[in-house]
């Protein structure tokens, strides 16, 4: 008897906390609204399941408890009854996943038109790398890497000398402007992960993974390690400024390319 | 269900099956120690599984502690908090759950569900046992190695499992590796066992489709294990040279800490396909079982036939086998090709149709039954709530792009909880409840179960319901603390300690479980055989406890499914599997 009102009360519960809880995502600050929806198509379909399943069995415990002299229906199978269930349940779970794969085709489907930036992880810093004026990233690899190379870039690779390389600093988007992000890691796996952007992908030591969206709200916003990656994991943060073109354009300006960081190394060695 | 085959029983007799093969133990060692019987090994099992978990518990307390009171502790730094994080998640699933279902539950109902005298090969069983429990011994000494336990996470991704800068880089990850490599060849022996004794061990006019659902549960993730825990034990095994001799099988070239490492060409990816070709049968290893306890639960307490019985074993059958082609979903975000992402969550979301209708069964169970609402039932109608309510998050996590935003995040965490945690958990209490007193002959104590019950149900709850709303948000999990996120409303520190405090009593409730657990053996009410009118075999043994062989001179011999209860016509509201048909008067 107490179960059944439990059980009522929990799916009350859960409603009301779902309604009313000040924790919900983070406003979106990216294309992927798509992601919002669907999220929100499943919620309804699933919200609505468990309050179905949860309340009948509330009823029937309540209708149906023990006692004195009551006993139970003897009703082995409905092969009926199980198709019908069996057909709305594909119908639920394909009203998911069609807009699921959708949204998700759009997701690996990066438009002709985006800039790419990379972004580097290594245990415990972000690093981030942009096409210099000759709009291509050049050629690294892991084995190029030392002090005054840190991102292990081809130093013979002339597309390579123009890129801007930011390290231990925010990593600047435009506003509007689709963007593929190039995600490589120098060491273990990491997640470059911004709430905001809804869009999350591991990066592998060894291959150089991507994902891509439209930044479509200013702002600042932090980026998380979201992969385990270590003792250091929590404190992985960096974080991405959105801005206009022309504020982008002016802080573009500002940053060192990867010949001018190596220039002081071969003046050194000149002398 | 008897009539289709009254005809042929008739000419069935009882048989006198001697037990000249069975071991006779000649001491007390042999006996209740180095046991070949199915049922002390199963009571082996299951107090070495529940003791480690015991541990397991302990470790959520201390991962709680930091979580929702960070730095109260002073001795949780963060290689200590990723230790216990890794450790507990280890010893819950594989050593814990797994080991009992199938080790614990496996060994004692198999047997004596199918009419069998014991297992077929029962000093290969009792090997299981002493491998499982030196991989146990193994993984505790783990804490005692310099530099401690693996803070690997318990998915062990490579590189970072087994660089310097994860905890436990020494021995820890090492002892690790050997102690799942002993797991799993003392499961093999266990596991061949129980499927032999399945096909081969059933008494007469115990056909496939007249098994208890529990038989048929564990029978399947009995099979399920033994195709998948393989793709573990290779990945141990290359992970183990990769640390030791320095191959590269999962490590490419590396720059670690300014230093360039002799690693050259492996994929990190490689371990995680096969850490998830058995990771995720390994979900349903955990859930089958308890989904065939669940039905012969709530069918006996409800006093009803389990309702679509044969849909039930193709429910199975079918998530089983659906459950291999479905592993990639706990890397849509691995980055591995972004094709695969439509193939595996179509497969996902399909294995939600058969999952379904298990649940759709179970409630339709309960209409028009006649509830009675014992401790066992309880449990079963909490582990239906929060398996849905699980099953249900998992349609997020499985839709390849919903789960871009929420993978990595506490949402995860909330949802296995929910459905391989808790849910199943539940089962393995309401199984405990129901079939303590066959074990041991007496009842646990009422009282103190019913308060259990109420403060680990509603107390589990709201510890993980909440959590799916902080991942939602976008709060990583693995985190030794969330520090300062900009996204993160002041309130959320309030939530984690809220969540805290009630994970802190609904871990004390649990010694009060193993209180009763103990208290009973000596002071419950004597059970007598069949407390509960069930149908199934193993209510049916002329001792209780059953002895040595457990059927003395003959076998039972069946002659109906195990869900006769409440039949029209009966005197009794159950008819033991082993009742004979009433003649027809013709």
């Amino acid at each position: 008897m107490r179960i059944a009102v439990a059980l009522a009360l929990i799916v009350l519960g859960s409603v009301v906390f779902h309604l009313l809880s000040p924790w919900w995502w983070t406003p979106i600050a990216s294309n992927w609204s798509y992601i919002d929806d669907t999220i929100l198509i499943t919620f309804w379909i699933t919200g609505v399941v468990f309050a179905a399943v949860v309340l009948f069995m509330a009823y029937c415990v309540f209708r149906f408890r023990h006692r004195e002299g009551s006993r139970a229906a003897y009703q082995p199978e409905s092969t009926r009854l199980e198709w019908w269930l069996s057909i709305g349940t594909g119908v639920g779970v394909a009203a998911m996943l069609a807009p699921g794969l959708f949204v998700w085709h759009q997701f690996v489907t990066v438009p002709k038109d985006a800039t790419t930036v990379e972004v580097v992880g290594q245990q415990w810093q972000w690093s981030y790398r942009l096409p210099g004026a000759d709009g291509r990233l050049g050629a690294s690899d892991v084995a190029y890497v030392s002090p005054d190379n840190p991102l292990g870039l081809d130093p013979k690779d002339p597309h390579g000398q123009d890129d801007v390389i930011i390290q231990g600093d925010q990593l600047h988007l435009q506003l509007g402007k689709p963007v593929k992000i190039l995600l490589r890691s120098l060491d273990v796996v990491h997640d470059f992960y911004v709430p905001e952007f809804r869009a999350k992908m591991d990066m592998i030591p060894g291959s150089v993974t991507y994902y891509w969206f439209t930044p479509t709200r200013a702002g600042t916003f932090e980026a998380l390690c979201a992969e385990l990656c270590g003792v250091g994991h929590s404190h992985m943060r960096g974080s991405v400024v959105v801005e206009l073109e022309s504020d982008h354009q002016t802080w573009l300006l500002l940053q060192k390319t990867f010949a001018q960081l190596r220039a002081p190394v071969r003046a050194d060695a000149g002398n | 269900m008897t009539d289709e085959t009254s005809n042929v029983v008739q000419s069935l007799s009882v048989a006198e099956v001697a037990d000249v093969e069975l071991y006779h133990p000649k001491s007390w060692i042999t006996k209740y120690v180095f046991s070949q019987d199915a049922k002390i090994i199963a009571i082996q099992y299951s107090i070495t599984a529940l003791s480690i978990g015991l541990v397991a518990l302990v470790m959520s307390w201390l991962m709680r502690l930091q979580l929702g009171f960070p730095g109260l502790l002073s001795f949780i730094d963060a290689d200590r908090y990723y230790q216990i994080m890794t450790m507990h998640g280890m010893i819950m699933v594989i050593y814990l759950l797994t080991a009992l279902f199938l080790g614990g539950f496996g060994n004692y109902l198999i047997p004596l569900m199918l009419g069998a005298r014991d297992m077929v090969f029962p000093y290969v069983n009792m090997l299981s046992f002493w491998v499982y429990l030196l991989a146990v011994l193994v993984l505790v000494a783990s804490f005692f190695v310099p530099g401690g336990p693996t803070g690997a996470g318990w998915t062990l991704y490579p590189p970072q499992a087994i660089l310097a800068t994860t905890p436990g880089k020494e021995w820890g990850i090492i002892v690790m590796l050997v102690s799942l490599m002993l797991f799993i060849i003392g499961f093999t022996m266990g596991g061949l066992n129980y499927v032999v004794t399945v096909l081969q061990g059933r008494t007469r006019g115990m056909t496939l489709l007249r098994m208890p659902l529990t038989v048929w549960g564990i029978f399947t993730a009995t099979v399920l294990a033994l195709l998948a825990f393989p793709a573990l034990f290779v990945g141990c095994v290359m992970m183990l040279l990769d640390r030791v001799i320095g191959t590269s099988f999962f490590m490419p070239a590396i720059v670690s800490m300014g230093e360039q490492l002799p690693y050259k060409g492996g994929s990190p990816i490689l371990f995680q396909h096969l850490f998830w070709f058995f990771g995720h049968p390994e979900v349903y290893i955990v859930a089958l079982p308890a989904f065939g306890i669940i039905s012969d639960l709530i069918s006996t307490h409800a006093r009803k036939n389990i309702f679509g019985y044969r849909m039930m074993v193709w429910a199975l059958v079918a998530i089983g086998a659906l459950s291999f082609v479905v592993w990639a979903h706990h890397m849509y975000v691995s980055g591995m090709h972004p094709a695969f992402g439509f193939f595996f969550a179509t497969t996902t979301l399909i294995i939600a149709i058969p999952t379904a209708i298990k649940v759709y069964n179970w409630v339709l169970t309960l209409w028009r039954g006649d509830i009675h609402l014992t401790v066992p039932m309880l449990f079963a109608l909490a582990f239906i709530v929060t398996f849905v309510n699980g099953g249900l998050t998992g349609l997020f996590l499985g839709n390849v792009v919903v789960d871009v935003p929420l993978s990595d995040t506490m949402f995860v965490v909330a949802h296995f909880h929910m459905v391989m945690g808790i849910a199943p958990i539940f089962a393995i209490f309401g199984a405990i409840y129901h079939w303590y007193p066959k074990v041991t002959g007496r009842l646990l104590s009422d009282t103190l179960g019913k308060l259990h019950f109420w403060v680990t149900f509603l107390g589990a709850y709201a510890i993980f319901f909440p959590l799916h709303y902080i991942g939602l948000m976008g709060v990583p999990r693995r985190y030794y603390e969330m520090g300062e996120m900009a996204f993160v409303p002041p309130s959320t520190v309030t939530l984690n300690a809220f969540i805290t405090i009630v994970a802190l009593i609904v871990g004390a409730a649990q010694l009060m479980f193993v209180f009763n657990l103990v208290w009973s053996l000596r002071r419950g009410r004597p059970a007598g055989g069949n407390p509960w009118g069930a149908t199934t075999l193993e209510w049916q043994t002329p001792q209780t406890p059953p002895g040595h062989g457990n059927w003395g001179k003959t076998l039972p011999v069946v002659y109906r499914w195990a869900y006769d209860y409440s039949v029209p016509g009966a005197a009794q509201d159950f008819l033991p599997q082993n009742q004979p048909p009433v003649p027809r008067t013709a």
